[in-house]
């Protein structure tokens, strides 16, 4: 697995979205206000449509392993309002259908540079 | 969210694995065959069983239920259902193979290819078949049924040629007026073909419906253009000149010319392998169980429509899914039982509403019948009771079927109100009914009121989502969901959960209270409000919602600073997102008007791009598929010839419906072109609640259709009528008159005021209609308020108007000015010219439409999609 360049971090607006192409690969690249970068697949599993980007970001709250609650980032797709863990891919609210992770990219913010792993991290099960 | 959720609620714990190493065989791949095999690996997940599953559809098993809906998308993922029953290991699927014999002796069923599996228990899932009447002409080309997936792609394909052949549009006839058959003939009229229905008995539905519902059914889809003909059969079909069905004759002498002919007479069950094993089967068909299950070899099973109980085969999904889960839990060493119920039938499919359950014709001894009949509306609801007038035995609702969820698992039941006052036609508003813990809510899945309530007392669901995963009601249909969210509701009030009116989870207070709160604090940005009032960082629910107050109260360019990253995902880039992540352009177009300069350009536009090109619903025009890196280049040509945004992407006014008014109109008795451009300039852009639509007519004739809309004005000789609070869409409420013979100044005051207190109090995604019926003093209060300025907020209500309509600049000039803004509008930010390659579309009516799954020639380019269909055959319409 390689990181590529995709952007500068200032090229990125806050709690938004952008595509980015990695080879033939969608991804979806999130800066978030805490100042750390996230990606994601850009096809929404649901729809099928390139447009993960385009999704809003938030935080939700969920339970640890420790049972601690801690808020995590989240992304909801704009096409049918699906929402997921923007860390780990997993599906937080399916809207009662079957669940359809994300795959979630490695990112890494050096020298003001975005990088994104050309592959994806092997998928979490929920 | 909460803490995570057992994955259903009938999980039961068994004693030590009874099924251990045991081979199961599944005979048939349907519904039923998918809910045993669901059942048996969420319920014994470590189990050590094999399951073998063999169906002779070439298809994954898919929902039957909701055939007629494969028209609408052409896509059989549609009609998928949870798949990852299939990825489990120990379970084998077998499409496009049918089980031939099944031998008793040996424990081994043979497929028609020769393969060969062993079992231990062997559950026949085999279905039914679609029966043909016997009548001459029944085999020739243009007949079916209308059962499987691969029936409805034969009928779909067989239109789409003969349409072709014969140059004009196809006629169908669908024999058999029962719910299929009506389904079936909505589905040939989606094909674009006629469809005459021809029912033997006296009216349509008739398994299900009363005389009166049926009648009442036949004006409703005599509206929607099918022809209906009972009291007769079809008796004879003979060939056209070129060979297939051209001519059938009924059995009351009439000769009918069809080109399409559907057979949907009732089904038989698939007996055939269980009848050659030996096994019992009952004389009217069917292999026959007693309520275990099991038939006459207690190895052997037999589930849905196949199986004959106490001498019926159910043709409903829910018996089958019950019968799956007895055979899952006798399995796994539990004792459930099958039993008969009554379970309620329910058209879908055909664009008009009937259902019923129980002794619909009133048959039981000293059954009382009360009926509301209105044939003006459309609507027939009649309720069957015991002699007492107590005890609810059926009802029959067509037109209206709201209460046909509420009613139905009342059946047997003390129905614990006035039968008249639940039907009258104001609904039965005021009647509460409680359900019973063991009634069915959802008899699809067959969830009683007693688990919904445990769900949330139990295992902690407070919304409708959690409802759906922890119990799986309202999954299949989704008919029960108003019923269930009243459970949810009613359960969270009785649990001492107040029932929230928070907006979500990172905000506690209703969107009224926010905006004063925000109001009052006078915060301008998303982080102070959620720093505030809030936690964490919000979410697609309070965002845009904050977004949408900011904007009111401070006005400020949708993408300036922080507020680009708040807004809905649509206002990000001032346009609304279509199906395959492309986007529509429609440009506002003032009071209807357009002009010709103007028009040449849009046409330019949308040729040099291929984009398709849609009259709205709103009076206006779009270009539709417009992708994400095009918007900047297809507004700058809009703009230059003076377009601006029309908003059609926000929560906000979308246009001002109007005629020409006295201009043109040798009735007119005001200016209501004036009116409305003057109307829609004030209010263009202002972010509410909810879309705004206006509607301007220039006399009493009303040809704008105002009151149908959240602020209607019409003309009077001395003035202009106000109407408030309606709307179309799925619940379509008249609006009502606020104030009559206003002057302009007057009447302009009043709508500010009306807006601004529908934006301060309304809850997100509230309409105006709702938001009037439900406010407090209902229209005499908001009269008061608007009109004698009872609180003295008149004046200040107008002046936030004010600010508004002086601080407005057209969002696509301004974005188009900043080169910062418009960096966004790209798809890849480290390819900015490339688009998104797996884009396709395919050529429809010389325009263009998205591709589907199905569709195996498409273009990337929407111009060679375009061309292609303009010079083949597609472009002749």
């Amino acid at each position: 697995m390689t990181f590529v360049d995709v952007c500068a971090l200032e090229d990125l607006v806050t709690e938004r979205g952008t595509g980015a192409l990695l080879g033939d690969t969608q991804v979806a690249v999130f800066r978030l206000a805490d100042g750390t970068v996230r990606a994601v697949q850009q096809r929404d599993p649901y729809s099928g449509a390139n447009v993960m980007s385009r999704g809003l970001v938030g935080t939700t709250r969920v339970a640890g392993a420790d049972g601690a609650e801690r808020d995590v980032a989240t992304v909801t797709t704009p096409m049918l309002k699906e929402v997921w863990n923007l860390e780990t891919g997993e599906v937080l609210d399916s809207g009662g259908k079957v669940k359809k992770p994300l795959l979630v990219f490695a990112t890494e913010v050096r020298d003001g540079r975005v990088l994104v792993a050309d592959a994806p991290n092997p998928l979490v099960e929920a | 969210m909460s803490s995570p959720l057992s994955p259903a609620a009938h999980t039961v714990s068994h004693a030590p694995a009874p099924l251990s190493g045991a081979r199961i065989v599944v005979v048939g791949a349907g519904m039923t065959a998918h809910r045993f095999a669901e059942n048996l690996t969420t319920q014994d997940p470590e189990g050590s069983w094999s399951l073998t599953v063999i169906g002779d559809e070439p298809y994954l098993p898919y929902d039957r239920v909701h055939l007629s809906e494969w028209f609408a998308t052409r896509d059989a993922g549609a009609l998928s259902m949870n798949v990852d029953v299939w990825d489990d290991p120990r379970v084998t699927l077998v499409t496009g193979d049918g089980v031939a014999a099944l031998d008793r002796q040996a424990n081994v069923v043979t497929t028609k290819s020769g393969h060969q599996v062993g079992y231990d228990h062997a559950v026949l899932a085999t279905g039914s078949w679609a029966w043909t009447p016997r009548a001459e002409g029944t085999d020739l080309a243009g007949t079916f049924t209308y059962r499987t997936m691969e029936d409805v792609e034969r009928i779909a394909e067989w239109v789409r040629l003969r349409e072709q052949s014969l140059g004009r549009p196809v006629r169908g006839l669908v024999v058999g007026g029962g719910v299929l058959g009506l389904e079936a003939a909505a589905a040939l009229q989606s094909l674009g073909a006629s469809a005459t229905v021809v029912e033997f008995t006296d009216h349509l539905m008739s398994a299900q419906l009363d005389q009166g519902g049926g009648e009442m059914l036949r004006l409703l889809v005599e509206d929607l253009g099918m022809a209906i003909r009972t009291g007769a059969a079809a008796q004879r079909f003979l060939p056209a000149g070129d060979g297939p069905v051209g001519t059938a004759e009924l059995s009351d002498g009439t000769v009918l010319p069809v080109d399409v002919v559907v057979f949907s007479v009732g089904i038989r069950p698939r007996d055939r392998v269980a009848r050659e094993a030996g096994l019992a089967i009952d004389e009217r068909g069917g292999v026959v169980v007693g309520t275990t299950c099991q038939t006459s070899d207690p190895a052997v099973w037999a589930i849905g429509e196949c199986a004959s109980f106490e001498g019926v085969c159910a043709g409903l999904v829910a018996p089958g899914n019950d019968m799956a889960d007895v055979v899952a839990d006798r399995m796994l060493g539990g004792d459930r039982t099958h039993h008969r119920a009554d379970e309620g039938t329910k058209l879908k499919g055909v664009g008009v509403d009937a259902a019923s359950f129980g002794d619909v014709n009133a048959l039981s001894a000293g059954a009382l019948e009360v009926s509301f009949v209105d044939p003006v509306n459309r609507q027939y609801r009649k309720l069957v009771l015991s002699d007492d007038a107590k005890t609810l035995l059926g009802g029959v609702f067509v037109g209206d079927i709201e209460l046909y969820a509420a009613l139905r698992p009342l059946l047997g039941r003390p129905l614990g109100a006035d039968p008249a006052a639940i039907i009258s036609p104001d609904g039965g508003g005021g009647v509460e009914l409680e359900l019973p813990d063991d009634a069915i809510v959802c008899s699809c899945q067959n969830v009683t009121a007693g688990t919904v309530r445990g769900a949330v007392t139990e295992q902690g669901c407070t919304s409708m989502g959690q409802i759906k995963e922890c119990t799986k009601a309202g999954t299949v249909c989704g008919s029960c969901v108003p019923a269930l969210t009243k459970l949810l509701n009613a359960e969270l009030v009785k649990s001492g959960v107040e029932v929230s009116d928070a907006l979500c989870e990172h905000f506690a207070m209703s969107r009224a209270e926010l905006y004063r709160l925000v109001s009052d604090e006078d915060l301008a940005t998303f982080s102070e409000v959620v720093a505030k009032f809030g936690t964490g960082r919000g979410c697609a629910i309070c965002r845009p919602t904050v977004a949408s107050i900011l904007s009111t109260l401070h006005g400020g360019h949708v993408l300036e600073g922080e507020a680009a990253a708040v807004q809905d995902t649509n206002d990000h880039v001032m346009a609304n997102l279509q199906r395959n992540g492309t986007y529509s352009v429609i440009p506002r177009m003032y009071g209807g008007e357009v002009r010709p300069d103007q028009l040449l350009e849009f046409a330019k536009v949308a040729q040099e791009y291929g984009l398709y090109v849609h009259i709205t619903g709103a009076q206006r025009i779009g270009m539709f598929g417009a992708r994400l890196d095009q918007l900047p280049e297809i507004w700058r040509r809009l703009v230059a010839v003076g377009f601006e945004s029309g908003h059609a992407y926000g929560k906000s006014l979308r246009n001002i419906k109007t005629c020409v008014g006295q201009a043109w109109c040798r009735f007119g008795v005001q200016d209501s072109t004036t009116m409305a451009v003057k109307l829609e300039t004030r209010y263009r852009g202002l972010r509410s609640p909810h879309k705004l639509k206006f509607g301007v007519s220039g006399c009493a004739r009303e040809c704008a259709e105002a009151r149908g809309k959240d602020v209607g004005v019409i003309a009077t000789h001395k003035g202009w009528n106000l109407y408030v609070g309606g709307n179309g869409g799925a619940n379509p409420v008249h609006a009502q008159l606020l104030a009559e013979d206003l002057d302009e100044a007057t009447l302009i005051r009043y709508i500010d005021r009306f807006l601004m207190l529908y934006i301060q109090e309304a809850d997100r995604l509230q309409r105006t209609a709702p938001w009037v019926a439900e406010r407090a003093g209902g229209l005499d209060e908001l009269r008061r308020v608007v009109v004698e300025d009872s609180l003295g907020i008149g004046a200040q209500l107008e002046a936030t108007v004010q600010e508004h309509v002086d601080s407005y600049e057209d969002e696509w000039s301004v974005t188009l000015a900043d080169p910062a803004k418009l960096r966004k509008f790209v798809q890849f930010i480290n390819a900015p010219g490339v688009a998104d390659p797996d884009l396709a579309f395919v050529p429809e009516r010389g325009q263009i439409k998205p591709a589907a799954e199905v569709d195996a020639v498409t273009y990337h380019d929407p111009r060679d999609a375009r061309d292609a269909g303009l010079a083949g055959s597609e472009g002749a319409r």
